[in-house]
């Protein structure tokens, strides 16, 4: 398994988000695995602020030269804000995918849902499972 | 077969190595049933000499333009084309490469590429121009298509004075996508009526100039597709034009498309042409097609590469902005190597020029007793009344040693029988003096 | 061992930075008829500020077009085993006939009475594309093997609806598809269900049984395969495809591998394309034009492409537009008529034994490469291989060299590389398709330089990482043109 910083006082989705808890809801942003996994990132679209999204839905993509992701919402929630630095910048995801590349924050709906999510030790454990199944 | 090197000791030698006993062995993969050993119905190979003189035959027995007397366009248009531009295409290293997925060997193909960018983005008055797409009518349909995505609305407004051909493939195109084509009609001087819109309207497409050879006002609308946040899509017909008239982009225009075989592609009996959409850069990343951009070596020196891929088939395959891959590279390098000749200048006087001689055929087929029904001006190309069927007008044209225009009849039956006649620099005085009095023939 | 030195290698601006005012690289002769005031006439319709085009002398633009040429790699100048693109040896003798005056400047509204020479070579080429796949029928107009997709989704779809079956909302396609597959679909409104290659990278009759329901429109599948083997099992797909109701599209792009030896209509293809630019030799001119005409089973010609060619009983030949069923038109004309003629040519030049001789070579060819290749790098798929060869770097994982760097370093011995990291469903491939215009020899010495890179990685990974090295751009920044992506030249950026 490749050499990936995880962090302790985040939670991940599946889908290789992050998510951080704050006072004025969750701030979200893509892992160091995902970010490795895409190499250079060269453009990311973002919903507007605003827009209520379910959990699971499809928020937007985010490119590097020969690839494209979607990203998904980790949970059920309201844009707040929206990273705007990422579109002159999208360079921050590769160089701090944890700081200055967070991408959106979002209202909470439904706390339980941020408990749900993939502490540290279970995000890692689902990063090997895949990386053993191989491709 | 002197294309294929291999001797019988090549095969022999080459089958050894590979460890089968014959060439037939190699084919183990594909089921008896399904081999197919009968005779294609292809004529036995011939010799150099003799392709050459069935071609030959077959070339003779077309009518072709060249000379001073051909006044058929209606979207191909039989323009001057300097020959430089074959000598150049010819070599091979242009003519026998592909798709310049390898930048660091296909840097001729990108930098000409580029620079066809920025004279198309220059030409249509907008920010990007794409590596070419088929033609101008199926760069019109991925126009549409575009604005589909943009403004996620289906009812497409197209003008009746865009070319037949081009609202057939635009048709054809959006067939499975439900979108809703509504034609917007003409007025009686040849453009298009002017119209409000709803705001569930994708996009308007003009036709500029239009297919009767009528300059379009695109600024009314511009700023009706503005108020209804829809988009305005300006087709070129004639990309000569664009020397003459304001830029559709600087007019109000969102996507520009159109047919650009007037710089230096051969009418070719209508292909390979070239195909161009143009764009602002808020919208580039639903423009179809490939995109070469600027950027540096390891070392720091300028060079460049296809960009912005991940709109493409390769790439986000369904999602993809359109199914396009092969484009018309080399219509494209035909058309750089034409603009780069011409200059500012030249392409310019070189557009006066089939502008007066428009207006010379025109005031010559008045005098002759003819009536131009649409009062709109014109660039290179016009309607005129004929005074009996346009076929025999036509004939008379042919007998006068004239090829005479395209007959109306089939394409726009209100306008009477009507011929749509395009002068370009090659049609001279005196063949225009033949013309007008040819068809005028049966009234005088 | 190289073979790659070209003389000098040239510095060339950007033709915009060349530019002198008042220079011209065409004269025109003197108006002979009375100007006119363009002010006057267009008024506000009329061009304020001249186009950014250079200005130029001749010699300048021939220079110019001339050293850039000198940047490319080229089939003329050496092998191009670009996999799935069949960079054959492209003719002279075409590039002659297809510049014919009465070929290369007909006019596409002549009426036909006056173009007969033009219908009969469309007509005669259609009858042999036809026979050559096995199809019914054939047309002309698609001018790319894209284009050809979409219209046989099309007609696909056009079929489906006039058996009122509305019910069909979905494509299958195999994951190791091009990408013009899906795309093309899509652009028919189909949602897209990807089918999963067999661990022999062929596709099974169960994999497409569990995807095949009432909603399947059509299969769409390539044979070859992408990675080039014969798709074995392709008569009872198709037979599985039809009793659900749904039709198979066959991609054409591999055909170069089949010519007279196996046709896409006797495997129950329905509708299929063929790549002019490909498997029948005309140029690729740095990205197209290509063409890609389509051909149809006989339960689906009522819907090709309108105008059809038709031979009348006197012999002669006419358009037939009046086809209620047809999808329409796709081409402003009727296609890309200039790479029919050399398509035409070509068969003319070959016939049915030269075809047929050309397919085996180039299968020969591609078991030889594959054959001397596969001790040195890795085979996904063992065995033999039809007209293209698949390798992979897995064999290199230890060094950290990957296929791009093989790929690179062969652009320092003097060719260009094959197609790198596709099909999709093999990791880091290299697909290789030599044809068979290339000799023994060439095969040889391309087989001999991947080799030694193969043990290059080992021994100097560094000069595999920095390759190219002996070109006039070394590795170029596709992330820097991407992020802030500089798509035109601007005179403020000439400095």
């Amino acid at each position: 398994m490749g050499n990936y910083d995880i962090r302790n006082d985040l939670r991940y989705s599946k889908e290789d988000e992050w998510v951080r808890s704050e006072a004025k809801g969750v701030t979200i942003g893509i892992s160091d695995y995902a970010q490795q996994q895409l190499g250079d990132v060269v453009f990311v679209e973002l919903p507007e602020v605003g827009r209520i999204l379910e959990k699971g839905e499809p928020l937007g993509v985010i490119e590097s030269v020969k690839t494209v992701a979607d990203l998904f919402a980790p949970i059920s929630g309201e844009v707040l804000e929206a990273n705007s630095g990422l579109g002159e910048g999208p360079e921050a995801i590769n160089d701090d995918c944890y700081g200055e590349g967070w991408m959106l924050v979002l209202s909470v709906a439904d706390a339980s849902e941020v408990e749900a999510l993939l502490d540290r030790a279970g995000y890692l454990q689902h990063i090997k499972d895949r990386e053993d199944q191989g491709t | 077969m002197h294309y294929l090197p291999h001797t019988d000791d090549d095969i022999e030698e080459m089958l050894a190595v590979i460890g089968e006993p014959d060439i037939d062995a190699l084919f183990a993969g594909i089921p008896e049933k399904l081999r197919y050993s009968d005779a294609l119905d292809v004529p036995a190979g011939q010799s150099e000499i003799e392709v050459q003189k069935r071609l030959g035959d077959l070339a003779a027995a077309n009518t072709h333009a060249g000379g001073d007397a051909w006044f058929l366009g209606a979207g191909t248009y039989a323009h001057f084309i300097p020959s430089a531009i074959d000598a150049l295409i010819s070599r091979a290293e242009i003519t026998t490469s592909y798709t310049p997925y390898q930048p660091e060997i296909s840097q001729g193909t990108l930098q000409t590429v580029f620079e066809w960018q920025t004279m198309m983005a220059s030409l249509t008055g907008l920010e990007v121009a794409n590596a070419s797409m088929y033609d101008g009518a199926s760069a019109t349909a991925e126009a549409a298509l575009m604005a589909m995505r943009i403004t996620r609305r289906n009812r497409i407004l197209v003008s009746e004075g865009v070319h037949p051909h081009t609202v057939h493939v635009l048709t054809t195109y959006l067939g499975g996508l439900g979108a809703e084509i509504e034609r917007l009609p003409l007025e009686d001087d040849g453009r298009t009526a002017s119209t409000t819109l709803t705001d569930d309207v994708a996009c308007v497409i003009v036709q500029q100039p239009n297919f009767l050879g009528c300059i379009e006002e695109l600024s009314q609308f511009a700023e009706a597709t503005r108020a209804a946040g829809a988009l305005l899509i300006t087709s070129v017909g004639e990309a000569l034009s664009l020397a003459l008239l304001r830029p559709p982009g600087e007019l109000g225009a969102d996507i520009v498309c159109g047919e650009a075989q007037s710089f230096g592609v051969p009418v070719g009996f209508g292909g390979p042409h070239l195909g161009f959409l143009a764009v602002r850069m808020k919208h580039v990343r639903q423009l179809p097609g490939r995109l070469v951009g600027e950027t540096v070596d390891a070392r720091g020196k300028r060079g460049f590469v296809l960009t912005l891929s991940t709109r493409e088939q390769h790439i986000r395959r369904e999602r993809a902005t359109s199914n396009i891959c092969t484009n018309q590279g080399l219509c494209l390098t035909m058309a750089t190597i034409y603009l780069s000749l011409m200059g500012p200048a030249g392409l310019r006087e070189l557009a006066l020029q089939n502008l007066a001689k428009a207006e010379y055929a025109k005031q010559r087929l008045r005098a002759a007793g003819l009536e131009l029904p649409l009062s709109a001006p014109t660039f290179n190309e016009f309607v005129v009344g004929v005074p009996d069927a346009p076929d025999a007008a036509l004939a008379r044209a042919k007998q006068a040693g004239v090829v005479g225009g395209l007959d109306l009849t089939r394409f726009r039956p209100q306008l009477g029988p009507a011929l749509l006649v395009c002068t370009t620099e090659l049609c001279s005085r005196e063949a225009i003096d033949r013309l007008a009095a040819a068809l005028a023939g049966a009234a005088a | 061992m190289s073979n790659a030195t070209r003389g000098i290698a040239y510095e060339e601006p950007l033709v915009f930075e060349r530019s002198r005012p008042g220079r011209r690289g065409v004269g025109l002769p003197p108006l002979d008829v009375p100007e006119v005031d363009a002010e006057t006439l267009l008024g506000e319709a009329l061009r304020k500020e001249p186009a950014t085009l250079p200005e130029l002398s001749e010699l300048d633009v021939v220079r110019h077009f001339t050293r850039l040429s000198t940047w490319n790699a080229a089939v003329d100048l050496g092998l191009y085993p670009l996999g799935s693109c069949t960079m054959k040896y492209n003719p002279k003798l075409n590039e002659q006939l297809a510049r014919l005056p009465g070929l290369a400047l007909a006019h596409p509204h002549t009426p036909a009475a006056e173009v007969q020479g033009l219908l009969e070579l469309m007509h005669e080429l259609e009858g042999q594309l036809a026979s050559v796949s096995g199809m019914s029928r054939v047309s002309l107009q698609p001018a790319a093997g894209a284009q050809g997709e979409l219209a046989g989704v099309m007609m696909i779809r056009a079929y489906h609806a006039s058996r009122d079956d509305t019910r069909r909302r979905k494509v299958l396609i195999p994951d190791s598809a091009h990408g013009t597959n899906p795309a093309s679909a899509a652009l028919n409104g189909y949602d897209i269900v990807a089918v999963p290659s067999g661990d022999d990278g062929m596709l099974h009759p169960d994999a497409v049984e569990a995807a095949m329901d009432d909603e399947v429109a059509a299969l769409m599948m390539t044979n070859p395969n992408t990675l080039g083997l014969f798709e074995t099992h392709i008569g009872r797909i198709c037979e599985i495809v039809h009793s659900g109701g749904g039709l198979v599209y066959g991609d054409g792009a591999n055909l170069n591998a089949l010519l007279g030896l196996s046709r896409p209509g006797d495997m129950g293809i329905d509708v299929m394309h063929f790549n002019l630019h490909k498997t029948f030799s005309t140029p690729h001119g740095g990205g197209g034009p290509g063409a890609g005409p389509v051909g149809v089973v006989e339960a689906l010609e009522p819907f090709l492409p309108v105008p059809v060619v038709e031979q009348t009983e006197a012999g002669g030949f006419v358009w037939d537009e009046d086809r209620p069923q047809t999808i329409g038109r796709l081409h402003g004309n009727h296609g890309n008529v200039g790479m029919m003629v050399r398509a035409y040519a070509y068969i003319l030049s070959l016939g049915a034994d030269g075809l047929r001789r050309s397919a085996e070579m180039a299968v020969l060819n591609a078991n030889y490469l594959l054959t001397r290749l596969q001790e040195h790098y890795h085979v996904p798929f063992p065995g033999r291989v039809m007209h293209e060869c698949v390798l992979s770097d897995r064999g290199l994982a230890e060094t950290g060299i990957t296929t791009l760097d093989v790929a690179k370093r062969l652009i320092d011995h003097g060719y260009h590389p094959p197609t790198i990291y596709f099909p999709l469903i093999v990791a880091g491939a290299l697909m290789i398709e030599p044809t068979e215009t290339e000799s023994r020899e060439a095969l040889d010495r391309f087989a001999d330089t991947l080799i030694e890179i193969a043990r290059e990685a080992h021994r100097d990974p560094e000069a595999l990482r920095t390759a190219p090295q002996r070109t006039r751009l070394t590795r170029l920044d596709e992330t820097r043109a991407a992020r802030k992506p500089i798509l035109r030249w601007q005179p403020q950026d000439a400095s």
